[in-house]
């Protein structure tokens, strides 16, 4: 599965947390009424830090030297054009390139200061701790109850009455629970799209992750489904750190806190949402948010 | 109501009831896992290994190019696997020339011009059903259908029908040579006298001192002489008594000679075997015409061709690859089938090549079944021979087939 | 390029276009309704088989059965039809025999036949997938024969000698079910192990990414997703395997035995249907005597057997289709 990136070989963008100050006075893009650009007080800690990370599938460098920080318990956003290494990347915070025969990377991703590039690192225990909701929504042919009980019952022994508890709190959670309550034992593949999806965050959500990665979650789905998926997301994050990777620039907008814009394989620039949108840093960052190719 | 930020200590707290497992534990099990896996694998590879292995040692000392031209014999160290080896090339050529055109005209109607209704349906279930019927069935088919023909044309000894073929009377003469007089059926009892023409076969001395009979025929006066005189035996002289009635009757057969019923010959045989391969050549070539992406037929159809101009002159052309290999495998598969054969009633003492369509036959598994029934260890060291024989054959038949795959698929890529 | 205006060359690719004579309608029509006639034609051939098949056996069926009772045959424990006057027709022996063989070889083949499926779809790496492949290929098109000479030649020893190491008696005689019982599993592990691959990797890949990204190790997924998900194509599969095993005649003509008893020990010599054919047919019975006719009814009912099984393995395919459209 290689990946589109385009095979430029541009050279690596320094990556910043604080722009040079870049006086235009205009506003960029519009933001909706309820982000919140202000950010609370307490300055949150780093779940996961990356560092001078690059990375290939075999030849071709998806990655150029990528380093940013992933604040805990906050959504952060990766947007991007087409084939930018987002996905990538994000790809690599649960080692789900591994599957990826001729996927590699060489730089410093850590959790919790314990480095999970190490071949050393049981890759098991780091899928429990970090989870992950896919483009194409994945719920596999098993009746409802069965999904989300899989996880669980992957990592730990659990009594039934506490897997049924488990399973209706994560339903609940994942803001699904009144809509399959009367039918957890027919198949999951009876269910719509959006309510597929809510049913992968469940499943996710069932083993008690740190951290979500969600990979264009939405995109699959219709405008309705979005937005309820949207409020999940907002609701999730006092328990989780979310990483979401979007093509949808007005749903980082809308969602994230952090925003992370990458172009050819290069993080150009990360930072508050709200300063992404409304004044960023770079030129390239400019033309992207506010439309000018895509 | 959803309300998706409950405690999320409590939350937590559900998760931890569960006892964990330790992923070192996982781990293990995984690797564990897949060591069995690659074992039970291994099994495949151990069955085929033995098997070869001990067909080459108890074949491979026989093999030899006199064990191809010979016959088959009760003697086990000058049997030979000729008249199997030609026997079952011309049914395979016969099967082939009549299951291809079928099968692929079959699989042509079902893919291209079909509708999808109950009939069609129908009819590929009973495609499906016909790949799953064991071959001895198809051998009781072929054997009322092709070798009796349901008894419409006579028993099987006496056809009804015939043409082209000459009919011969056989007597023996006093030195025990077998003589033949011509006649215009089976049902004749020629009237011989002093002078009548009869006709003796030509017999070479062998390099081994074995006798070869050709298929020459040197015409002889006979004599005709009285049962009580004595007289010295010679070729052409017969006693009156053994004249009364032939031994039997033989029939010499160009090579457009026909039968009715078929009898035990090799069309029937190729026929029969054409049933047992059908199905298979039927699916095979579906799945051929089903890899030709759609855009091909779009493409032709949006230039104004029939559906059956799209099927002659693109879609089938661009199967043929496909479809050839899947003929040649079906027809492996024919060349190693023995029990339709056998229940066709063929003899399994052969001593000739087939000439022509309606010649008596045998196939190298009817005559490795038969070697391998007998109780003797030079037999099985034959049978062991005739598969090596067998299995050549067949390989060159599948090394032709990867050949035309290979060949033929670049100029689609 | 030659640089002629654009309007001379469309006089002349016109008038090319002109030159061609037309094709005539009518002649087309024509043409075109015999292909079709003959293809329709081909395709009714396949149900003309089908149709000669179940005539001939029901009749040949029905003269046997003006001989031999009904319940006789369909409920008689007994098979010797060459005893003479104490000869009894119940098909029960062959059937028992029949099935005998088939549960040895699919006791074999099944479980190895997919744990070698999961192995090549989930675990080979491609070079190791590129050897066993063909080694699979090579095995499926060797002649049933070529088994039967395998399951005299080295089978039955090798049992023989492992009966004797264990039990310290010759449990095995020089036929046996279990002898021929495995050559068959041996014949139908490609199959098998094939259908069931196929079945194994058209699970969608993401399948196994969410299971990968809940934190499954390969036997996790293999083993909880990955099966359960193929698991209809993995029955089509063994249905058709044991319909070939059912319906096998040279292997266990040569290896299982001529006597027809109701047992269900493997050490035994069985009869199964397909070897009482072709004892019959290879023999002298008269074309008019009853154990021929015997012979047709026999493969009446293994027409029948295996025509069901066919039946539930293409409806189960049918379903697994289904599931993912």
């Amino acid at each position: 599965m290689s990946p589109t990136c385009p095979t430029g070989t541009r050279p690596p963008m320094p990556s910043t947390n604080a722009p040079e100050p870049r006086n235009r006075g205009t506003t960029v893009v519009a933001l909706p009424p309820h982000v919140n650009p202000i950010e609370p007080t307490n300055p949150p800690e780093v779940c996961i830090r990356c560092r001078s990370l690059n990375s290939w599938y075999g030849d071709l460098q998806a990655l150029h030297s990528v380093g940013l920080d992933i604040p805990k318990n906050r959504v952060s956003a990766f947007i991007g054009p087409s084939g930018c290494g987002k996905s990538t990347l994000l790809r690599w915070f649960n080692r789900m390139n591994d599957t990826i025969p001729s996927a590699r990377a060489e730089g410093e991703i850590t959790l919790d200061g314990r480095d999970l590039l190490d071949p050393r690192c049981d890759v098991v225990d780091l899928r429990r701790r970090v989870g992950m909701v896919f483009q194409k929504p994945n719920p596999f042919p098993k009746s409802i109850f069965d999904n989300v009980a899989f996880g669980p019952r992957l990592h730990r022994r659990y009594s039934r009455l506490d897997l049924e508890s488990l399973v209706e709190q994560s339903l609940r959670r994942a803001a699904i629970w009144d809509e399959v309550k009367d039918r957890l034992d027919q198949s999951a593949l009876g269910l719509s799209g959006g309510q597929q999806q809510r049913l992968c965050i469940a499943r996710a959500i069932a083993i008690g992750p740190e951290v979500l990665l969600m990979d264009e979650p939405c995109s699959a789905l219709d405008p309705r489904s979005t937005s309820a998926i949207e409020d999940l997301i907002r609701n999730l994050r006092d328990q989780y750190t979310i990483v979401i990777v979007t093509h949808n620039m007005q749903q980082a907008a809308r969602v994230s806190d952090r925003t992370a814009f990458f172009y050819n394989g290069a993080l150009i620039e990360s930072n508050e949402t709200d300063l992404i949108f409304t004044n960023p840093a770079h030129r390239e960052t400019e033309d992207y948010v506010s439309g000018r190719f895509g | 109501m959803n309300d998706a930020r409950p405690n999320s200590n409590h939350f937590q707290k559900l998760i931890d009831r569960g006892v964990p497992r330790t992923s070192a534990a996982r781990v293990r099990i995984d690797r564990a896992f897949s060591i069995i896996c690659l074992g039970i694998t291994l099994i495949a590879v151990l069955a085929l290994a033995l098997l070869l292995a001990s067909i080459l040692i108890e074949g491979f000392p026989g093999l030899s190019w006199s064990f191809i031209e010979r016959y088959a014999s009760r003697i086990p160290e000058q049997a030979g696997i000729k008249a199997p080896l030609f026997g079952s090339i011309w049914v395979a050529s016969i099967c082939a020339i009549v299951a291809l055109p079928v099968g692929v005209a079959t699989a042509v109607y079902l893919e291209e011009f079909a509708a999808k209704n109950r009939v069609t349906n129908f009819l590929r279930i009973n495609i499906s059903n016909l790949a799953g019927v064991p071959s001895i069935v198809y051998g009781i088919l072929g054997l009322t259908l092709f070798v009796r023909m349901f008894g419409l044309f006579g028993p099987i000894q006496n056809p009804a029908f015939e043409i082209g073929g000459e009919t011969f009377a056989i007597y023996y003469d006093s030195t025990g040579e077998p003589l033949r007089v011509p006649v215009t059926s089976r049902n004749e009892t020629p009237s011989l006298t002093t002078g009548s023409i009869g006709y003796i076969q030509d017999v070479l001395d062998g390099p081994d001192g074995e006798l070869i009979f050709t298929n020459n025929w040197t015409p002889i006066p006979l004599t005709i002489v009285n049962g009580d005189t004595k007289f010295t035996p010679a070729y052409g002289v017969i006693s009156a008594v053994d004249v009364v009635e032939p031994i039997d009757y033989e029939i010499q057969k160009p090579w457009y000679y026909v039968q009715f019923p078929f009898g035990q010959t090799v069309l029937a045989g190729g026929l029969t075997l054409m049933l047992v391969v059908l199905p298979v050549v039927i699916i095979s070539s579906q799945e051929a015409l089903r890899s030709v992406p759609r855009s091909l037929r779009a493409g032709s159809m949006a230039m104004g061709a029939t559906r059956l101009q799209t099927v002659f002159r693109v879609t089938l052309p661009a199967s043929i690859p496909m479809i050839m290999t899947g003929a040649i495998l079906a027809m492996s598969r024919a060349i190693g089938e023995a029990a339709p054969i056998l229940v066709l009633g063929v003899a399994l003492f052969i001593t000739d090549v087939p000439q022509s369509l309606m010649d008596a036959f045998t196939v190298l598994p009817m005559q490795i079944y038969n070697w391998t029934s007998r109780p003797q260890e030079e037999f099985r060291a034959l049978a062991a021979t005739g598969i090596i024989v067998l299995l050549v054959v067949l390989l060159a038949f599948n090394a032709i087939a990867v050949l035309i795959r290979q060949k033929f698929s670049r100029p689609l890529q | 390029m030659p640089t002629a205006s654009p309007q001379p060359e469309n006089q002349t690719l016109a008038e090319l276009c002109g030159r061609g004579r037309p094709r005539r309608v009518i002649l087309r029509l024509f043409q075109e309704g015999t292909v079709r006639g003959l293809l329709v034609g081909c395709a009714m051939f396949s149900i003309l088989i089908t149709t000669l098949i179940i005539g001939i056996l029901a009749y040949e069926t029905a003269r046997f059965l003006q001989e031999v009772s009904v319940v006789d045959f369909l409920t008689g424990l007994e098979w010797n039809p060459l005893l003479g006057a104490d000869r009894h027709f119940g098909i029960w022996p062959l059937i028992v025999g029949t099935l005998l063989v088939t549960l040895v070889a699919a006791v074999f083949a099944l479980p190895i036949g997919l744990v070698t499926a999961i192995f090549l779809s989930e675990y080979a790496p491609p070079w190791l997938r590129a050897i066993l492949k063909p080694i699979l290929e090579v095995l499926a098109g060797i002649p049933t024969v070529v088994y039967g000479f395998f399951a005299l030649i080295v089978i039955t020893p090798a049992l023989q000698g492992l009966g004797r190491l264990v039990t310290g008696e010759n449990t095995f005689g020089a036929y046996s079910a279990g002898a021929a019982g495995i050559a068959v599993g041996i014949m139908i592990l490609p199959i098998v192990t094939s259908l069931s691959e196929d079945a194994i990797r058209a699970v969608p890949k993401g399948l196994r990414d969410g299971a990968f990204a809940l934190g499954s190790t390969k036997f996790d997924t293999s083993v909880k997703v990955v099966v359960p998900a193929a698991l209809s194509g993995i029955m089509a599969s063994y249905l058709l395997a044991i319909t070939r095993a059912v319906g096998e005649t040279m292997i266990v003509a040569l290896a299982a035995g001529g006597l027809a008893q109701m047992t269900v020990l493997p050490w035994e010599q069985v009869q199964t249907m397909t070897a009482y054919m072709v004892q019959i047919f290879l023999g002298d019975a008269p074309a008019t005597g009853v154990e021929y006719k015997s012979s047709f009814a026999v493969a009446g009912v293994l027409f029948l057997m295996t025509f069901l099984l066919t039946f539930a393995g293409y409806r189960i395919l049918l379903r697994f289709r289904e599931e993912y459209e």
